[in-house]
């Protein structure tokens, strides 16, 4: 399910609409996924304390959104733009794979609620596959 | 049988309240249909599905995405039966109606996306963590009768 040039464009584009509220998003984005899928807490064990709104999920959240930012920038060729970010998290952080699945779901949500008005069926759809594809380039270490 | 605390009740009721069913319903349907585009095999009969404006002008979408939320709507009236609620509604997806139970979660994940859309922020992290257990319940009690 590779993206069309046109979804590129569209991903493109609305992410570029979203830069002023990114922070927010991903903020709000790993707080859902800790809220609605308290499972994912287990791979943050070590920090003090791993509650939704937290500042350490907060943070980690902004830090996870200038990532998949960063991808926007390699949609062209994810695989090779994230081969380091994959090593990362096949060897070190080992992060099973359905979790990239959960937060994606959660960020379409707070894409959703920021923008209601630009997060169309057609942005969605394109929104979606990319951060699906974002997931495999992820993957792509592992095994 | 699912264990809800009052503070899980109220917020499904909450959402609930925010939700016309007239208006969300086909938006959710249409959304699953040019999201997860494999989902329109189910709706041979339903018209023209060829393009994202076909689909969100489709009136048989738009009734049948009115009956799929009224069905999700049955479980706020009975929140500690819900499996027997839907044994019933299970058999006619998995006998009659052939439907692949993954598919109740990708109507369920575009309609917490609507939901969201309508709601904004005033469907706080604690809130939706409510509404997807409720969405998940429904959606295991649908698929419980397959075989």
């Amino acid at each position: 399910m590779s993206l069309s040039a046109k979804q590129k464009a569209t991903v493109r584009d609305f992410f570029s609409k979203m830069s002023t509220r990114s922070d927010d998003i991903g903020a709000e984005a790993l707080s859902r996924l800790v809220a609605v899928y308290p499972q994912t807490k287990s791979y943050f064990a070590h920090w003090k304390e791993a509650t939704p709104g937290s500042a350490p999920v907060r943070k980690h959240g902004i830090t996870i959104m200038g990532g998949v930012y960063d991808a926007v920038g390699k949609i062209d060729d994810l695989k090779g733009g994230l081969l380091s970010l994959s090593e990362l998290h096949a060897f070190m952080l080992r992060v099973d794979p359905v979790n990239f699945k959960l937060l994606a779901h959660c960020m379409l949500v707070c894409m959703s609620m920021i923008f209601p008005e630009e997060f169309t069926p057609q942005v969605h759809v394109a929104v979606d596959k990319f951060l699906a594809q974002l997931a495999l380039a992820l993957c792509e270490k592992y095994r | 049988m699912v264990e809800w605390t009052d503070a899980e009740r109220r917020y499904v009721e909450a959402v609930w309240s925010k939700i016309d069913i007239d208006v969300c319903g086909p938006l959710a349907l249409q959304r699953c249909l040019i999201v997860y585009p494999w989902t329109q095999r189910y709706f041979g009969g339903f018209g023209d599905l060829s393009t994202d404006t076909a689909i969100m002008g489709n009136p048989k979408v738009a009734k049948h995405g009115v009956v799929a939320l009224t069905g999700l709507r049955t479980a706020l009236d009975h929140m500690d039966e819900i499996k027997t609620t839907y044994a019933a509604l299970s058999v006619l997806h998995s006998e009659k109606l052939h439907v692949d139970p993954d598919n109740f979660r990708l109507l369920c994940e575009c309609l917490t996306i609507v939901v969201a859309g309508k709601m904004g922020k005033k469907m706080s992290p604690e809130m939706q963590a409510a509404w997807q257990k409720y969405l998940s319940a429904v959606t295991s009690a649908l698929g419980r009768q397959y075989h």
